[in-house]
């Protein structure tokens, strides 16, 4: 195998131009009149094919094999190179206009002035007004965009700076690090036609055919200086001569760059902006970016996610209509002639590939002769079926787990399947998500994938070192209520709810079990661990009696007390994980949650699981006390404003009245709705909702406030909402009224139902949350771009020290102390944990 | 094999102290936490720049726009969430509101001593001091009623109050309790501008230290400012400069150097990422703090900072100003190396980076005697049994592995 080491950059020159040009361009004229294309012309078949069937008159290639010959086209006269003005501007300034000598002389010693020279082209620079070498007297060049110069008013065409360009010794040029070539390539004589390869025309439906942006252009060119030519040969007058040389020029100049500034945009016949080299690179859909960073692929499938707990987190549900389509190449040996028959008995195989490398789609007609044929060194093309490795994706890809393996199940029905755990990394939901699925044509992309991507390896989060898979929603919410005080089971029923949740695992001898003690069969014995729960409330950091059985104390693999919740086995929070992390491998632990998560939704499944709108319902008198509490603090909020307005109110550090004012009214406000907070905690039933945010399925006490009481302040940009009309936020107030319910205070919960005014107020705060949205969303995508992009090359080397690939060392050791996240809790390493005490 | 990080071997030390155990049984513990630590080092070849930018920048998804927040309990608002990330990494040459908190060294602990500290810091504008002026029109100057009591209270006696107005090319002189300011070549065009520039006019404390706010943390009274000075401040008897922080990185470097700077760096993105209840390993924001600095000077994340003085042409060109730099390249003959990452995507090549950096050759004993059965078999089978690396790279972990997994 070849391997490019390495790219040069230079400038075109004439010779290289002419030797690898196979055509000289002649004539502007495409196709004859009988559709083929002219010989000399700007589609002559000697650059290239883009017709099926037809072979190269250079090289005798077909379409796919031959990359396209260049021609060259022979200016009447010198046109500038606009990519290179600044530079031709530059190298101008700084040569003697006699002797062509660079006037910038350094002393050997002084690296000041060398390094000035080296910059020379790049920046402006002073240039004595006498020649260094032969003392000859400069002028004034002067240069106007995009493409004239001037000395000292007199313009001073390409035929003159070719001339003294010409006379620049090289050793001048390398002082000032000009080492691409010789500067009189900048201006061009010979123009390079590119093969029609990379311009090819398209045929449309009419028959009639559509050339490319480039073709369009060229022919311009190439007419343009054939009129010039003429022109000079019967001696026409200046004027003409000068018009035409400058349209070259245009032609030219918008060819490379048809974005230049005060250059007018040369555009097709339709009005469309013709794309010039340039503008085929540049940019997100340009060359660079768009091709050859980015590519499209095979083998890939897309379609809608849904849910199934069921399947293991490094599963994914493929529907069959995709397992169909998807191929894996098996290679045909002496060793497995049987099993490559059973796939073409089971109507398997999609394609064969011969060993000429030609590809036969299999049908019912020819299986049977294929298989005849099929010998070793030939390849099938097989569908993709259970336990095949895939590579599964979610956009945006911000991680490097949002791209992870799972191993494929073929499922009915139309949608990718998978497990809710897996939700996080991806940062996934199901209200219409879609996700994209790759299958790995080669098997050291599949030995990747197996040992590198594959979710159970991918458990912890780089990003802090902690477990970004763990159970999730109804998951946890059942395990929290399988591990409560009062949940017990006779044998039949344990066994019942193991079989649901297809664990194997054998009963020990005993007629009734509690809940924690089922939670507990499937724990390592060797796993010690206290911790507070998300259900504790209390007060006491150590170890408590929490009246929410929130203090979990697990002694050899057994739950003494506390209830298993999102602290224990949540993404991001779990603590059970991570200590269960250092007792199993990865392949156990992925089991292990599997498990539980299956657990958890057979006994909710069991158990019922709902919510209604009567779980909202308040005490009698509850309501009342609210009431009042909101009453009050809108009172305390106009008399803050009645100080305001005499001027007697208390002003904050650093405010002005206004500000103290707001900032005030915000607080009474915020902790009368904290103040419900506790009242609606206190005395709303438990139920289901309650059940979601205590063991930190979903959802807080907020959104139940929200619910049952009092929504509160809604904002704008910070603040509480102003502005609209003239000093007031809607007409039906009256100017200058300060009041709570006048500037977004809801006043009422959602079930109660909002006044339209609170209505108007919420839809405000919930459009700014959207606009606040997209706009992060860009911003932040491009702090992504250009994060990666700077540290795109650093990576660790042998000695642990981190370089990027020049070698230049950026940190001695790794993260200071040379620790991969990955492999640490948290960012740390506990050796304390291993001690056992 | 490898020495244990101090950090582990204090915290052992200590542990052994307090439960004071013996030798022996520390030289264990030593040694289970060696092995521990040397579960968790990096791999070689692992892409941490790649995994340190995303984690950077995953976590910015899910940071808020909401440009101002009050810092703690003192009211001084300052910018925080993305803005603020963004400032950071742009290395921004002044901070869209800088701030400085002081700690002051122990004498000075007493509200009075802090105020007086404060109260020098704090800039004083004449505009602070004037009440109200009147524009000349006809003599082309500006009259000014002053407020004495707030001059006594800065300390400047009456007949020293004609001196507050130190601007270039003007004459001041006092009548009655009117300041008269007379600009030496005044004319009416400029003559109300001129007003501003007095109004505007520095007086005492620290240009640019708008507002002081004095708190109480814990113990320490503390002062914020709004607007940043630190080698004035520094020069202020009673603060502690050693504890005395300024949110702008590029006066850090100026004062302190880089290696300050770059720990500016680094606390001023743990605080705004830590703000927004957003955790990150500290270890992906040290690196990008030291990428920042390598050099000796701050370079921003960027075209005009490390993206624009990468070694490579292609990976210049394909982030921005794709034409600026192929065009560049041409002129000074430049030559790609292709030793990155993107530079080898570019040319469908295998970049050396991770399972990329080596290769595998791989001895196949239980195939060797039988006839070869083409070509297609022996490269699928690479990289069973026994695994040898070839390349420069000796250790790697992940051909371990590779070999392990295959055998199964």
């Amino acid at each position: 195998m070849y391997r490019i080491k390495s790219i040069l950059f230079g400038i075109l020159s004439p010779d290289v131009v002419r030797s690898i040009a196979r055509v000289r361009v002649v004539t502007s004229d495409l196709y004859d009149a009988d559709g083929y294309p002219v010989e000399g012309g700007v589609m002559d078949p000697r650059m290239g094919v883009i017709d099926p069937g037809l072979y190269c008159r250079t090289c005798g290639g077909g379409i796919g094999e031959c990359t396209g010959h260049f021609g060259y086209l022979e200016l009447a006269k010198p046109v500038v190179h606009v990519l290179y003005t600044k530079t031709i501007y530059q190298l101008l300034k700084m040569t003697c206009r006699k002797c062509s000598r660079i006037m910038i002389v350094t002393e050997e010693k002084d690296e000041k002035s060398k390094k000035r020279m080296k910059k020379s082209l790049e920046k402006s620079i002073t240039i004595p007004s006498k020649c260094p070498h032969c003392g000859a007297d400069q002028k004034k060049i002067t240069f106007v965009k995009p493409y004239v110069y001037y000395e000292d008013k007199k313009e001073l065409d390409p035929i003159e700076i070719r001339e003294r360009f010409e006379k620049i010794p090289d050793s001048d040029l390398k002082k000032v690090k000009f080492r691409g070539g010789r500067p009189e390539w900048l201006l061009i004589t010979l123009f390079p036609i590119p093969p029609v390869t990379m311009r090819p025309s398209i045929t449309l439906e009419s028959g009639e055919r559509s050339e490319d942006d480039l073709t369009h252009k060229l022919v311009d060119i190439v007419r343009i200086n054939q009129s010039l030519k003429e022109n000079i040969d019967i001696g026409a007058p200046d004027f003409i001569i000068s018009d035409l040389w400058e349209l070259v020029q245009y032609h030219i100049s918008t060819y490379f760059d048809n974005e230049l500034t005060g250059v007018p945009l040369a555009r097709h016949r339709s009005g469309r902006p013709l794309k010039g080299l340039v503008q085929r690179l540049k940019a997100k859909e340009g060359r660079i970016r768009g091709n050859l960073l980015g590519k499209r692929v095979n083998f890939s499938a897309r379609t809608v996610i849904s849910p199934d707990p069921r399947l293991s987190i490094n599963e994914v549900g493929v529907p069959e209509s995709v397992a169909k389509e998807l191929t894996i190449p098996e290679y045909v040996t002496e060793m497995n002639r049987k099993y490559i028959k059973s796939l073409f008995d089971n109507d398997l195989v999609n394609y064969v590939v011969r060993p000429d490398g030609r590809r036969i789609k299999v049908t019912p007609d020819n299986k049977k002769d294929i298989v005849a044929n099929i010998g070793p060194g030939w390849q099938v093309e097989r569908q993709l079926r259970d336990g095949d490795v895939t590579i599964f994706n979610r956009q945006p890809s911000l991680h490097r787990i949002s791209i992870m393996g799972h191993y494929a199940k073929v499922m009915p029905h139309k949608t990718f399947r998978l497990n809710p755990s897996v939700c996080p990394p991806y940062n996934a939901d199901f209200d219409g998500d879609e996700m994209n699925l790759h299958v790995m044509q080669t098997e050291e992309a599949r030995v990747e994938a197996k040992m590198l991507m594959d979710v159970k390896n991918n458990l912890i989060s780089p990003k802090f070192g902690g477990p970004i898979i763990g159970l999730d929603l109804d998951q946890i919410s059942g395990i929290y209520l399988l591990t409560g005080d009062d949940v017990s089971f006779s044998r039949e029923e344990a066994a019942q709810l193991l079989a649901d949740a297809s664990i194997d695992i054998e009963l020990p001898q005993k007629e009734r079990f509690t809940g924690k003690e089922i939670f507990s069969l499937l724990l390592p014995k060797a796993v010690n661990l206290e911790f507070r729960a998300n259900c504790c409330k209390c007060d006491e950091k150590g170890p408590h009696e929490c009246p929410n059985d929130g203090w979990v104390r697990i002694r050899n693999g057994e739950v003494v007390s506390g209830r298993i919740d999102t602290k224990a086995v949540g993404a991001f929070k779990g603590k059970l994980l991570v200590r269960l992390r250092r007792e199993l491998d990865n392949e156990t632990l992925k089991d292990l949650i599997d498990q539980y998560g299956r657990l958890g939704v057979a006994y909710l499944m069991r158990r019922g699981f709902s919510i209604g709108l009567s779980d909202l319902d308040l005490p009698e008198g509850i309501h009342k006390d609210i009431q009042k509490m909101i009453k009050k603090a809108e009172e305390d909020s106009n008399s803050l404003i009645e100080q305001y307005n005499e001027g007697t109110l208390n002003i904050l550090p650093g405010m002005t009245k206004k500000e103290s004012l707001e900032a005030q009214i915000l607080n009474t406000l915020a902790s009368a709705v904290s103040g419900v907070s506790d009242i609606v905690s206190e005395n709303i039933k438990y139920s289901d909702i309650i059940v979601m945010f205590e063991s930190g399925a979903k959802g807080s006490l907020i959104n139940t406030t929200q619910m049952t009481a009092v929504v509160g302040q809604e904002t704008v940009l910070g603040k509480r909402i102003m502005g609209g009309y003239l000093g007031r936020t809607l007409p039906h107030f009256t100017r200058n009224d300060l009041s709570p319910m006048s500037h977004g205070f809801v006043s009422r919960g959602f079930k109660e139902g909002l006044t339209p005014f609170e209505v108007f107020w919420n839809i405000m705060n919930g459009r700014e949350g959207l606009m606040d949205k997209s706009l992060r969303t860009r911003k932040s995508g491009y702090m992504q771009r250009r994060l990666v992009n700077a540290l795109q090359d650093l990576k660790v080397f042998e000695d642990r020290s981190v370089r990027n690939a020049y070698n230049q060392i950026v940190q001695f050791t790794a993260g200071e102390d040379g620790v991969d996240p990955t492999k640490s809790d948290w960012g740390e390493i506990r050796w304390k944990e291993y001690m056992g005490d | 094999m490898t020495g244990l990080p101090p950090k582990i071997v204090r915290e052992i030390e200590e542990y052994a102290e307090r439960k004071k155990l013996s030798e022996q049984k520390r030289q264990k513990i030593m040694e289970t936490a060696r092995e521990l630590y040397s579960k968790s080092l990096y791999d070689a070849e692992e892409p941490v720049g790649v995994v340190a930018a995303q984690s950077l920048s995953e976590p910015a998804t899910q940071m808020t726009m909401r440009t101002y927040h009050f810092a703690g309990t003192a009211g001084i608002q300052v910018t925080l969430g993305l803005p603020r990330l963004l400032e950071i990494f742009d290395a921004r040459k002044e901070p869209k509101t800088p701030t400085m908190t002081i700690r002051l060294e122990k004498d000075y602990q007493d509200i009075e001593k802090v105020r007086k500290i404060a109260e020098q810091i704090r800039e004083v504008k004449a505009k602070d001091a004037i009440l109200s002026t009147v524009v000349d029109l006809t003599d082309l100057f500006i009259r000014c009623r002053l407020n004495f009591e707030k001059l006594e209270e800065l300390g400047i006696p009456r007949e020293k109050a004609h001196k507050i107005i130190k601007l270039r090319n003007v004459e001041t002189s006092l009548e009655g309790d009117e300041l008269v300011v007379k600009p030496k070549n005044a004319d009416l065009k400029t003559i109300h501008k001129f007003k501003y520039s007095v109004l505007e006019s520095h007086i005492k404390g620290i240009k640019g230290i708008s507002q002081v706010v004095v708190t109480k943390e814990g113990d320490e009274w503390i002062i914020t400012t709004l607007g940043s000075n630190l080698a004035k401040v520094f020069a202020i008897e009673g603060v502690d400069y050693t504890r005395t922080v300024s949110n702008n990185i590029f006066e850090i470097y100026d004062v302190l150097g880089v290696e300050a700077a770059r720990n500016a760096i680094m606390n001023q993105s743990k605080y705004t990422i830590e703000e927004q209840g957003l955790g990150i390993d500290i270890r992906y924001i040290m690196l990008l703090a030291d990428l920042m600095t390598v050099d000796g000077e701050i370079k921003a994340i960027g075209r005009y900072g490390i993206s624009g003085q990468k070694a490579s042409v292609l990976v210049r060109a394909s982030f921005e100003e794709t034409k600026k730099h192929l065009v560049g390249a041409s002129v000074r003959g430049e030559k790609d190396e292709l030793r990155g990452t993107i530079e080898n995507i570019m040319m469908n090549q295998v970049a050396p980076i991770g399972t990329g950096a080596f290769e595998l050759v791989g001895r196949i004993p239980e195939l060797a005697g039988q006839k070869a059965s083409g070509e297609k078999k022996t490269k699928k089978k690479a990289g069973t049994a026994s695994a040898a690396k070839k390349g420069k790279t000796k250790t790697k972990s992940e051909s371990g592995k590779k070999a392990g997994e295959n055998k199964k």
